[in-house]
């Protein structure tokens, strides 16, 4: 800890702390910063001491902004300084508001040394290491931190955080990959016409519709670490909106002519399909969705002459409507997206014209809003059940944004050109 | 009366002086004309080129003609694509054929009779309103129903392939409904058998 921030700290804690109490909201002490983001008592507070080791700004900066982002924490920040050594004086974090405090390092052998400590307990909860794929600041150098950061978040919350993903997207024309920090976007090659992107729950995998300059949409699965692209032929002109189920072992997508129905197929077997929905007539069923036990699965369908919002058995039988709460006279409800926690089905909805983000939650069948500034569409659930990635027009064009559902809180995760149809990776544990 | 006699014969001399008068630069009957006489060498080559002359003017004529017929043919080429590529229009999230669509369809139908081999690619396409992937089903929808009206009308499935676009080609930029109504069509295009197309008769 440096000299001007022990000063500091001896100076706030033993002379004026009835002042800090006073302050925490909105003080900025040069030297140190303290913030409660919002919602203060229910997250938690933990520091982040100066990193040691190459790239050690990065990985503060990387580890505080991830444990931000994932809304269970609030991060208290440091300025500068050199990383502490011996035992930590907890009494002083204690009085920062810290439950927790972090210590890392980079490693001499490459690894991110990541030591947790309990403040309140004046003890080490968790030491973990984290090896750090060279180029140093490369994608994987990149992920492997954020594993550091979802380590951190479980250890103190409980719950695992959601850093080491990704999103896969729409952008000009081609799919984009983008980090769940918002940096290293870059397009996937070969993917011209591609819409609709899924993950595989291995994220070694995403499948896709082409759609070729002649109309023709074929489904895609393109393999991330270097295998052949298959793509699956049907008798039909139309493929599109593919979704994995949760073991990865079936592929359900939508094809048709004139109605579309719904069909799996074996993304690495067979390529036979099995045909889940029959019309009734020209009807559109498309946009499927598992559940994660992957027994049943969400879907669209115009079966009532509108755009409504379905469940199903995986095996086609059981269709029910889900969307039959009253939403005015905007009949148009689509693009489902079932939680990974099996809670709640995501959709977007048209209000007075403009589509919004909500969630039916299937216990009670109660409806939640979640956007109401311009036109937001195609929900993604993250692993964690509890954010969501959508687009939206609110910043002028369409974007990529996540929302926290329990607070509300949104940022921004695309800013180039257009991008949509996002889809937000399972958790990348080993890489991709 | 000698008077008058005399009276007579001057005027009868008049009349053959002034006959005589006329009579006299008269020239002997002119030899034949010279182009009625066969000329030996030099006019032989005016004769080509009066033939080459009337073959340049029969072929220009015929060039002419032909082109003439060429530009009626392109002109009728032209009707022909045009009616063929002309456009439709739906209502939002429809995929049933206007009443007022229907001519432009029924139009289709008696080229596509007087050009057996033609194929057609139907596109369908919607305004930018709708979910992205619904409207790829929807305009699915469209073209499908747009195949069925022409099939209704006599015409055979197999000669139409059915496609969609969605949102994803717009013909028209903007926030409106002038724009959403212009996105919300089906297109037609030749992907067989467009070669010397004919007009119905």
């Amino acid at each position: 800890m440096t000299k001007r921030l022990a000063v500091l700290l001896c100076s706030v804690v033993c002379l004026l702390p009835s002042a800090v109490l006073r302050s925490q909201d909105t003080a900025t002490v040069k030297g140190v910063r303290i913030g409660l983001t919002y919602a203060p008592g229910t997250r938690p507070g933990v520091l982040i001491t100066p990193v040691g080791g190459p790239n050690a700004d990065s990985v503060r900066v990387m580890l505080a902004r991830d444990l931000d982002f994932g809304d269970r924490i609030t991060v208290i920040q440091s300025d500068g300084g050199e990383p502490p050594t011996g035992t930590l004086n907890y009494p002083v974090y204690a009085s920062l508001g810290a439950a927790a405090v972090v210590q890392a390092s980079v490693t001499p052998a490459g690894s991110l040394h990541v030591v947790v400590h309990d403040v309140g307990g004046a003890r080490v909860m968790d030491v973990a290491d984290y090896p750090l794929p060279a180029p140093a600041l490369g994608a994987e150098w990149r992920l492997a931190v954020h594993r550091g950061s979802d380590g951190v978040e479980r250890v103190v919350t409980g719950a695992k955080g959601i850093a080491a993903t990704r999103a896969v997207f729409e952008h000009e024309g081609m799919l984009w990959i983008v980090d769940s920090d918002g940096s290293q976007a870059h397009a996937v090659s070969g993917t011209e016409g591609g819409l609709s992107p899924a993950w595989h729950p291995s994220g070694r995998y995403i499948a896709y519709d082409e759609l070729a300059n002649t109309g023709h949409q074929t489904i895609v699965v393109r393999d991330f670490t270097g295998g052949p692209s298959r793509r699956f032929a049907t008798r039909h002109t139309l493929n599109m909106s593919p979704a994995f189920s949760p073991d990865g072992n079936t592929l359900a997508f939508a094809s048709g002519d004139d109605g579309t129905d719904i069909f799996t197929v074996a993304p690495f077997g067979s390529s036979s399909t099995t045909r889940l929905t029959a019309g009734p007539g020209a009807t559109s069923n498309a946009s499927p969705s598992f559940n994660p036990d992957g027994r049943q699965m969400a879907f669209t369908s115009s079966r009532l002459g509108h755009a409504e919002v379905y469940i199903m058995d995986a095996d086609g039988t059981n269709q029910d409507l889900l969307t039959t709460t009253s939403f005015g006279d905007q009949l148009y409800r689509s693009d489902p997206d079932w939680s990974p926690d099996g809670r709640r089905v995501a959709f977007q909805s048209q209000i007075s014209g403009v589509f919004q983000i909500m969630a039916i939650n299937l216990r009670d069948r109660s409806v939640q809003a979640f956007t109401s500034e311009g036109r937001n569409t195609e929900p993604s659930w993250a692993p964690d059940s509890r954010h969501l990635l959508f687009s939206s027009t609110r910043s002028g064009t369409s974007q990529l944004w996540v929302l926290d559902t329990e607070s509300g809180r949104t940022r921004q995760l695309t800013r180039a050109g257009k991008a949509r149809l996002g889809a937000w990776s399972p958790r990348l544990d080993t890489g991709r | 009366m000698f008077a008058y006699r005399r009276s007579i014969a001057a005027v009868a001399l008049t009349l053959f002086a002034v006959s005589a008068c006329k009579k006299k630069p008269e020239p002997a009957p002119a030899p034949a004309p010279a182009p009625v006489a066969p000329a030996p060498v030099a006019p032989r080559i005016n004769q080509d080129s009066i033939e080459a002359a009337r073959r340049a003017a029969d072929a220009a004529a015929a060039k002419a003609a032909a082109d003439a017929d060429a530009r009626r043919r392109a002109a009728e080429m032209e009707s022909v694509r045009n009616t063929i590529a002309a456009k439709v229009y739906f209502d939002y999230d429809k995929d049933e054929i206007r009443d007022d669509q229907k001519a432009t369809l029924d139009a289709k139908v008696g080229i596509m009779n007087a050009n057996s081999a033609v194929r057609l690619r139907i596109a369908g396409h919607t305004d930018d309103r709708g979910s992205d992937e619904y409207n790829l089903a929807l305009g699915q929808r469209r073209a499908a129903s747009v195949q069925r009206y022409l099939v209704s009308r006599g015409l055979t499935a197999s000669r139409f392939e059915t496609v969609s676009f969605g949102k994803e080609r717009p013909a028209a930029q903007g926030e409106n409904e002038d724009a959403w109504s212009k996105n919300r069509r089906g297109e037609f295009e030749i992907i067989a058998g467009g070669d010397n197309l004919r007009m119905p008769r």
